[in-house]
């Protein structure tokens, strides 16, 4: 059943030098229970799409397309409205646990207040509610800890009490942007395992957002590459995986160490990112791309459907990549 | 070996030196300046506190009388006959001692401006080098320092001020002494919190990796990024001083007669308001408010311009 | 085997955590960042410092180069002992060992063109060279890092991440240094342009026969690069091996550890089995466990590892690990 469907989203922010495209026509639509990783590097608009959705833009920003979680289209809503999809339906978490907890509250006062006011708990149930979804994401000593602040936690600990706060009302729809980035590779790996068990345990849907392509092979079951703020390629992570079909993906799986092969040298994409002030014309990954042909330049490919399911924009046919 | 540094190619660019045509770069400071330029209140405010200046430099040329010359014809019944005509000669009118207010607005607001100005940049060029050398060489100098600055601070300064002018007699260099001794504490302060802060950043990190003298880091990388908030401090510190000199010159311990100054002016006019010479007080105020409120709208539009967050 | 540059031997470094204390007879607060670190360097060679944050790996490099005090132990850089040298020797040795920083844009002064900002390491070290020399090479060496020499007036900011650190690494490159410090230099920036970087690392360093001492948390990053890797925990070196070896022959339980954690970029990876995956976090660095400083997150830990503190010990060629239980 479709939990969330995105058509044609595009988000644009009037800035000083006129307009600028951060995200540009994206499609997808996620099931209960399913998760979808948007992966891309930094001014991808990967971060933006999320935000639009999560109605949290900038104020120059504005959102264009449909977004529709249920039935209801939360593009754009007035505040209120969204206000209540957003702590009961759809919940977000963040690269920088500070940025959405309180230091001057307990932990125990600012997870109580969101069930208080939301679900009209009282206080000493909302309390031991908070308890409960803290010991669930494996916090020891959850009772007493529960009544700490928030810098009393290591940065794995509050990344765990940020995501208890995002769980507190049962959202159906987890958005994660960038959540293990600022933690280590031993903390990232429980942080990862954490929330894929929640998300099966709690049957939600799971957006994660990250630039980490060995953090999104662990855990999710779709994925959607971005660059420019337009999608290059979309479809099942294994697939793109094993057999990436657009220059981008390709580029991306090569430049990265492994760990469990010896490589000489790595095949780095050449150039730079894209300047969102100045965009190519075509295709925006058209400048650093080892196919680009003269149409590349000067148009830009559409999404098409192959014979598998996967999307993938570009003009290049995919034999023909080697 | 060491192939990058090769000769021939070295060579090479350095007699293509002069055929390659180099991108100028868009520096901090042209960024600043667009937005101050953009900055509407900013702007109207410099040009009219440079027409003040151009004002108080050239007028003077205009002046039918001097600042001391009395004019006997109207002395005795300044009320009807001083008022402020172009006829008499007398634009601004004349004071209760029959002298020209035009010239002595003229030649008050030399005195205010330059004490304003000169005092300013004394400050905030000493508050400036004290507060990065503290700061950057830190640990005992830095607690030495600051002591210094703080046992200054605790001196009431204005109680000193008037025991050096009655001590010294009343001269324009006592004033400059006074204030300026006290002035340049407060940005001491601000630059020394901001080369704290600054120190740690990476590219003064790089520099000292580099093996770059602490003398030469503070002149070369410290200073130049300070510049932005010192502009800004500076620009607050002109009405300061301004105000400064006003508070002492309205207290009678100001500049010596026939020297004036807005605060003297001011002053007098005072003195003087409820005999119906109203333009004796108006003008000096004028002059006065018009220059203190085209400084703050300076300073707002300067910290605007030159905010960090908008880099 | 070519010839050893730098010694480091028990090299401690400690910091005043409440310096001097509010009251007179408050005792100072005291952390070891880096606890009694000894390796050697080759040159030529590429000595890779992992470890997750706080371990210290940045303040051991900065130890080493004298960026930071030590307090015990000693450094000899090309057989000099660098802690004794006195300051005009001390500018001489900053000319050969250079920096690279993790921040690219913040560690270029933003008031200063790109131009003045390489050209400041000559501009220190040979004040006599004329300014159209000095210009030529600046160019020389942007050039070489993969900048249009024509950019030379512009500003940082004008430039992308990757760029500036392609900046950073001119500024480092232009004095001829034998040894580059480089601070997580590759960690601000996109996977794309990381790859960029590394591989400008590993050309100049066969081309000019530099070493580098390569501090990163990312294990794939360090072992890539590495010739040899140097695991830190808390100040402490657990484990030091050839980086061809690590992957298949870590012997510490904490490499393990941090090996199986790292994701792995395929989804039909099998993760090789371990015992069990870190469970807590750092343990207070002010406050470190007694004897092994890995035992309170160590599936192995015995009551010898509480009461004594394990040794590095040479297991075979280039490979040395400080634990009580490498056997089992």
């Amino acid at each position: 059943m479709t939990l969330l469907s995105v058509e044609n989203l595009s988000v644009e922010f009037a800035t000083n030098d006129g307009m600028v495209q951060a995200v540009d026509g994206i499609n997808f639509s996620l099931d209960k229970g399913q998760s979808l990783a948007i992966v891309g590097e930094s001014g991808s608009g990967k971060s933006q799409t999320v935000f639009s959705l999560m109605g949290l833009l900038a104020d120059n920003g504005r959102a264009s397309g449909r977004a529709v979680l249920d039935g209801q289209d939360i593009l754009n809503l007035p505040s209120a409205k969204l206000n209540k999809i957003r702590a009961e339906r759809m919940a977000m978490i963040f690269q920088d646990p500070m940025t959405s907890l309180n230091p001057y509250m307990r932990v125990s006062d600012q997870m109580a207040e969101v069930l208080v006011h939301h679900r009209g708990m009282s206080k000493r149930d909302a309390i031991a509610r908070s308890i409960a979804l803290l010991d669930a994401v494996r916090i020891p000593e959850a009772a007493k800890r529960v009544h700490m602040f928030p810098h009393e936690f290591s940065g794995g600990m509050r990344q765990r009490v940020m995501i208890a706060m995002a769980l507190l009302c049962e959202p159906d729809l987890l958005i994660a942007d960038e959540p293990t980035t600022a933690l280590d590779v031993t903390v990232q790996e429980q942080i990862m395992e954490l929330l894929a068990s929640l998300q099966k345990d709690m049957n939600m849907a799971m957006i994660l957002i990250t630039h980490d392509l060995g953090v999104v092979a662990g855990s999710c079951q779709d994925m959607l590459v971005l660059y420019g703020g337009q999608v290059m390629e979309q479809g099942p992570t294994t697939d793109l995986f094993a057999n990436p079909s657009h220059p981008y993906t390709r580029g991306l799986l090569q430049a990265i160490p492994r760990l469990d092969q010896d490589m000489d040298a790595l095949h780095a994409i050449p150039g730079s990112p894209p300047n969102m002030m100045n965009m190519p014309q075509g295709c925006p990954f058209s400048p650093r791309c080892n196919y680009v042909t003269d149409k590349c330049h000067t148009h830009r490919p559409k999404i098409d459907r192959d014979a598998s399911g996967r999307l993938r924009a570009c003009h290049v046919a995919q034999g023909d990549l080697t | 070996m060491r192939t990058v540094f090769e000769k021939d190619k070295m060579n090479a660019l350095a007699d293509n030196l002069a055929a390659m045509d180099t991108v100028k770069g868009r520096s901090l400071w042209t960024d600043a300046r667009k937005r101050y330029a953009a900055n509407r209140a900013a702007m109207v405010s410099t040009y009219v506190l440079l027409a003040v200046v151009l004002f108080s430099i050239f007028g003077g040329y205009f002046a039918q009388f001097s600042n001391e010359e009395i004019d006997w014809a109207i002395l005795g019944s300044v009320p009807e006959k001083g008022q402020p005509s172009i006829a008499s000669g007398h634009y601004f009118g004349a004071d209760e001692l029959g002298r020209d207010l035009y010239a002595r607005v003229i030649q008050g607001s030399q005195v205010s401006l330059m004490v304003g100005f000169i005092g300013a940049f004394v400050a905030v060029s000493f508050g400036t080098i004290y507060g990065a050398v503290s700061g950057y060489i830190g640990g005992r100098v830095d607690s030495v320092m600051m002591r210094l600055v703080d046992i200054l601070n605790a001196i009431p300064f204005f109680f000193v001020l008037i025991l050096l002018l009655v001590v010294f007699g009343r001269n324009i260099l006592m004033i400059f002494i006074g204030v300026g001794l006290v002035s340049w504490l407060g940005i001491a302060r601000v630059v020394r919190g901001q080369t704290l802060s600054l120190k740690n950043k990476e590219f003064i990190e790089a520099a000292r990796a580099t093996g770059v003298p602490t003398f030469t880091i503070i002149w070369r990388h410290i200073i130049p990024n300070l510049m932005g908030v010192v502009i800004v401090y500076g620009s607050l510190l002109v009405p300061d001083m301004i105000l400064a000199e006003s508070v002492i010159s309205f207290l009678g311990l100001g500049v010596q007669e026939p020297q004036t100054s807005w605060g003297v002016l001011i002053s007098e006019g005072t003195g003087t308001m409820q005999y119906g010479t109203i333009w004796q007080i108006g003008f000096p105020l004028f002059f006065f408010t018009t220059v203190l409120f085209c400084f703050f709208y300076i300073g707002d539009g300067l910290r605007d311009a030159l905010d960090p967050k908008d880099r | 085997m070519s010839a050893t540059i730098l010694q480091v031997r028990d090299l401690s470094v400690t910091f005043d955590v409440s310096p001097r204390g509010a009251m007179p007879w408050t005792k100072p607060l005291k952390l070891k960042a880096v606890d009694k670190v000894s390796f050697n360097l080759n040159k030529g060679e590429t000595l890779g410092i992992v470890g997750e944050s706080g371990c210290g790996k940045s303040t051991l490099a900065r130890a080493v180069i004298r960026m930071l005090p030590a307090s015990g132990g000693s450094v000899t850089w090309m057989g000099q002992p660098i802690f004794d040298l006195s300051q005009r020797n001390m500018t001489a040795l900053r000319r050969d060992v250079q920096m690279i920083f993790q921040d690219p844009l913040a560690s270029l002064d933003p008031r200063m063109t790109i131009g003045q900002i390489v050209a400041e390491p000559l501009l220190t070290h040979m004040p006599k060279m004329s300014r159209s020399e000095r210009d030529a090479e600046v160019r020389a060496v942007l050039d070489r890092v993969g900048i249009l020499p024509s950019m030379i007036n512009r500003y940082p900011h004008e430039f992308s991440g990757g760029q500036c650190q392609r900046i950073g690494i001119a500024r480092a490159l232009i004095t001829k240094p034998d040894l580059i410090v480089c601070d997580e230099p590759v960690s601000a920036l996109d996977v794309s342009i990381q790859a960029q970087v590394i591989n400008l690392l590993m050309e100049l360093q066969s081309e000019i026969g530099l070493s580098l001492i390569f501090i990163a948390h990312d294990l794939s990053v360090v072992k890539h690069i590495s010739d040899r890797v140097m695991v830190l925990y808390l100040g402490n070196m657990v484990e030091l091996a050839e980086s061809k070896s690590l992957y298949s022959n870590a012997k510490h339980p904490y490499t393990k550890a941090l090996i199986a954690s790292v994701p792995v970029p395929d989804p039909t990876f099998a993760k090789p089995e371990i015992d069990a995956l870190l469970a807590g976090d750092l343990p207070s660095p002010i406050n470190p466990p007694s004897g092994c400083v890995f035992r309170t997150r160590c599936s192995k830990a015995t009551e010898l590892c509480a009461r004594e503190k394990p040794v590095a010990q040479s297991i075979g060629s280039d490979h040395s690990v400080a634990c009580h239980h490498i056997e089992d």
